[in-house]
């Protein structure tokens, strides 16, 4: 079991036209802890930000400022080739994150032999198929020799997270794992990811712009508006009762079948108005500032 | 009942038995023996997975679909003020004249379909011209004008290249587009789809509005059963390239028939509903759909 | 956020799908990796492969088969006979012993130049992109210089500053190889931004792989059909080139090739005394060599790009498709609307 601890990640990149440099802060000050068997949802729209916190998390990119402190249970610090095997993704775009030139046994495979979970061939196989059956790929033995181009979206989003989990992995960043497939086999696929995280304790950053998923399918919701948090708290409460202008704009925006007609009855809110200097706290009840790191937070009861 | 109520009920355009074959090594029926009437003024949700064929349904309803894909039967009227016009038996040069008249698309991913090198004015001007050859400068200005302002876009846009503009001003541009010659009916395919949530909600509101000020009928085709239930008259649901259900957006929602209707319904957990049998049960995880069990 | 990514370009990258669901189109089960990635056998690809076969044992056995060369006899210019089938030279050499000969030289320089320029376009194609930032803008900038200077007036220099005698076949091949590379390099350099950003690239990265296994087993599979194509392009171009070279006498000294044998043709007037079966062998071995590669290099592309392969095929389709419909459309016109069971019988 392992947790992760993110305090006031920052991540500045620097644009560059001509001769010009302009500074866009893609993450600011953005604190949030993963915990064993509980699920964050880290919602918002494109360019807030969410991408950029999971890739630092992955290590594809490195914050600015700020860190990312991961702890087995024991208390020791995760780091270099062991931070690989205890944080997985699961990508976006399962016809994407497949190589189409490999058969579905190596995708597996090769991060079972990398973190030496295997050492023979024989015991590598085996544990392929029993990966594949975990995520409901059967029958194991003939998928394991096929290639991505003849699996189906959501066969491939399995065969995508068996991979993550390969490795032992105990945080895994889903990030929009079911938005590119289809809707009837979306929830299965949450499903199995709600399974396999009460089966290995999994802490899981759930990304998404799916507000409806969030609040199911997650413990606690993380609202991010251009690169800072501003609202937090438990799902119900987030989407039930958002304070934050944003957040009650998300949830507008959302199709809700049981509130119909909504479409033309409500104006559409000016976004340049909306401000993300505060940031309302569900868990302390309370506003604070938001894009400061911390230990500097105001806290306004 | 007023005009307008009554006029809803007024056919615009029928089909008939409309089957569409793509004619590959083995042949697959893409649409089978599809009925449909669209009235007046009406929104028309088109809803179904990938590969269901509703993609395919909507380009064959203006023949723009491609060999090999082909009609293999059926009839498809369309009826306008002046009369019924079946659409199979246009020839060619009717067909380009009552495309983008009487019927126009906004396409999958349409916002990447503007021309990137020149200006949204000159794409308007070159639509207008080509159908209306004779309209003047000042008409075309005018016209064009009139088109961004009702879709909420500010007419000082028009000297704008595509590229200037934010995906969602893109997708007003081509829905200014496709409602510059008043066409009786507009096919929207996936218009949302890549757009942010806000964003979205702030088209579809657009597009319900235009409807209501000009009386087209509109069919609107997405996956997305809850946008449907919210902003459509009638629902249609295709399954594997026929239409299993057809009712009355509140109908469909409340009183589901078809078991394929109640999946997809299903497999949309309610915003702000209670959380139901969905997640954390481990129920209905295994249950093979029919995308999955067809691969 | 977005549901869809806008679709990228189709690239390389995307063949290895491509022609996975092509075959499957055509019912047949895909092949599994490696052998995916070859061509499948046409006409025009039996023929180049007959070709390169021939000319290759030609100049892998035919040494061993013939007299010497070089052996000079005092029967000059004679025309193709019994005893000599392709004719002796000026000092009575036998033709089709120094043809051999030649086609064994100017294969070695084919494939040890071809080998080369591809190693090298490799290496800066692929693993300058691959690592990106300041190594992609070095290399970049490396390749471009080697890009915009101009080959042959170059390989000429050097070939003139080398004396003759260390002027040896190797000497040649690196001059050629290193004229040579910079265009594949680009191309590489391109497909490999194309797939570096991929999401399997990144899982991989994610997974821990280290980055020459990222390279080597996630990102070259699928640049192998164009590596393929850039050397069989890299082979023509080197014996062209060094045929060229060898004509105006700047070839390699202690060796010989078609060039060379070009080159003492036209010193011995064969053109003017009408001596054509001097002249015309190497000439049409070269051009034939250049054809059968060119015939493969075609067979490739319809891997990179698996569309053209089933162009014609989906032509014929469109076409039957398109005279149904009009067919339908005619009937429905002729009986003003309703689709009588004729007009289904004959859609069907």
């Amino acid at each position: 079991m392992t947790s992760v601890k993110i305090t006031d990640l920052v991540k500045d990149y620097t644009l560059r036209a001509g001769l010009t440099r302009t500074r866009l802060r893609a993450v600011d000050h953005v604190s949030l802890e993963l915990i064993p068997g509980r699920t964050v949802a880290l919602v918002g729209e494109s360019g807030s930000g969410k991408s950029t916190i999971a890739k630092i998390l992955t290590r594809m990119e490195r914050p600015t400022s700020g860190t990312v402190d991961v702890r087995l249970d024991d208390g020791t610090a995760v780091a270099g080739a062991r931070y690989r095997r205890e944080v997985q993704m699961v990508f976006q775009d399962p016809f994407a994150s497949l190589n189409p030139f490999h058969s579905i046994e190596h995708h597996i495979a090769r991060p079972l032999r990398l973190h030496r979970r295997t050492s023979t061939n024989r015991e590598t196989h085996e544990r392929v198929i029993e990966m594949l059956e975990r995520v409901n790929l059967t029958p194991a033995e003939a998928i394991a020799t096929r290639r991505p181009h003849e699996l189906s979206g959501g066969q491939r989003q399995r065969v995508a997270i068996a991979r993550a989990l390969a490795p032992g992995a105990q945080v895994l960043i889903a990030d929009e794992p079911v938005s590119m497939l289809d809707v009837s086999i979306r929830l299965g696929v949450l499903n199995l990811l709600g399974r396999l995280q009460r089966e290995d304790q999994l802490a899981v950053l759930y990304i998404t712009h799916d507000l409806a998923t969030a609040r199911h399918f997650s413990d606690e919701i993380v609202v991010l508006y251009r690169g800072r948090v501003v609202e937090r708290g438990p799902s119900d409460a987030v989407i039930l009762d958002p304070h934050h202008d944003y957040t009650r704009l998300l949830a507008l925006a959302a199709p809700d079948p049981e509130r119909p007609g909504r479409v033309t009855s409500e104006a559409g809110v000016d976004r340049e108005a909306i401000d993300n200097s505060r940031c309302y706290d569900h868990f302390a009840g309370a506003w604070r500032e938001a894009g400061v790191s911390a230990a500097e937070a105001r806290i306004d009861a | 009942m007023t005009t307008a109520d009554r006029r809803r009920t007024e056919p615009v355009l029928t089909l008939e038995d409309l089957t569409v074959v793509y004619e590959t090594e083995h042949p697959v029926t893409a649409v089978k023996h599809a009925d449909l009437t669209l009235h007046r003024g009406e929104i028309l949700g088109l809803a179904g997975e990938s590969g269901c064929g509703k993609t395919t349904l909507a380009y064959a309803i203006n023949r723009l679909h491609r060999p090999p894909a082909r009609i293999a039967s059926g009839r498809i009227t369309f009826h306008g003020d002046d009369g019924d016009i079946d659409i199979l038996a246009l020839e060619d040069r009717e067909l380009r004249a009552f495309r983008w008249e009487r019927l126009s698309m906004v396409f999958q991913g349409a916002m990447n379909a503007l021309n990137p090198v020149t200006t949204v004015r000159a794409q308007l001007k070159d639509t207008l011209l080509a159908h209306r050859p004779r309209m003047s400068r000042k008409e075309i200005r005018e016209r064009s004008e009139d088109v961004l302002n009702r879709v909420g876009v500010d007419p000082r846009r028009l000297g704008s290249y595509p590229h200037e503009l934010s995906g969602g001003m893109r997708q007003r541009v081509m829905i200014a587009m496709a409602m510059l010659l008043e066409p009786q009916i507009m096919i929207m395919d996936e218009p949302t789809t890549a757009l942010d949530v806000v964003v979205q909600r702030d088209i579809l509101r657009e597009i319900v509005r235009l409807r209501d000020e000009l009386d087209f009928a509109v069919v609107f085709i997405t996956h997305d059963l809850p946008l449907l239930l919210e902003i459509s008259d009638r629902i249609a649901v295709m399954l594997e390239g026929e239409i299993v259900e057809l009712e009355a957006a509140d109908r469909l929602y409340r009183d589901a028939r078809h078991p394929y209707t109640r999946r997809l319904l299903g497999s949309f957990p309610s915003l702000s509903g209670e959380r139901g049998a969905f997640i954390r049960t481990g129920v209905d995880e295994t249950t093979p759909t029919p995308t999955e069990e067809r691969a | 956020m977005t549901n869809l990514k806008p679709s990228s370009e189709p690239s390389v990258a995307d063949s290895a799908e491509l022609l996975a669901e092509t075959s499957t189109e055509t019912g047949r089960r895909p092949r599994a990796g490696w052998r995916m990635l070859l061509p499948t056998m046409t006409p025009w690809l039996a023929i180049g492969l007959g070709l390169i076969i021939a000319i290759a044992l030609f100049g892998l056995i035919g040494p061993h088969l013939v007299g010497d060369p070089r052996a000079i006899r005092d029967m000059g210019l004679t025309g193709p006979s019994a005893e000599f089938w392709l004719g002796t030279t000026q000092t009575g050499q036998d033709v089709l012993a120094q043809l051999a000969y030649a086609t064994r030289g100017s294969l070695q320089i084919g494939v040890i130049v071809g080998l080369l320029a591809t190693a090298l376009s490799a290496f800066f194609g692929i693993y300058g992109a691959y690592r990106g930032r300041v190594v992609d803008e070095a290399f970049s900038l490396f390749t471009n210089v080697f890009l915009v200077i101009p080959g042959l007036p170059l390989v000429i220099v050097i070939s003139g500053f080398v004396p003759a005698e260390s002027r040896g076949l190797w000497t040649i091949a690196i001059v050629l190889a290193i004229t040579s590379w910079a265009g594949s390099a680009r191309v590489l350099r391109a497909q490999t931004l194309s797939v570096r950003n991929r999401d399997y690239v990144a899982a991989s990265q994610v997974s821990g792989e280290r980055p020459w296994r990222v390279i080597v087993v996630e990102i070259l599979p699928n640049l192998l059909p164009v590596i393929a194509s850039q050397f069989v392009f890299a082979v023509i171009a080197a014996i062209l080139g060094e045929a060229g070279l060898s004509f105006i006498g700047l070839g390699a000294s202690n060796s010989s090739t078609l060039g060379t044998m070009l080159f003492y043709a036209q010193n011995g007037f064969a053109l003017s005394l009408g001596a054509w079966w001097w002249f015309i062998p190497p000439g049409l071995i070269i051009a034939l060599f250049g054809t059968g590669l060119s015939l493969v290099n075609f067979s490739i592309d319809e891997i990179i790009n698996p569309k053209l392969k089933n162009l014609r095929l989906h032509r014929k389709r469109a076409r039957r498709a398109a005279r149904l419909e009009r067919e339908l459309a005619q009937a429905t016109r002729r009986n003003g609307g309703v689709p009588t069971q004729t007009a289904k019988e004959s859609a069907r």
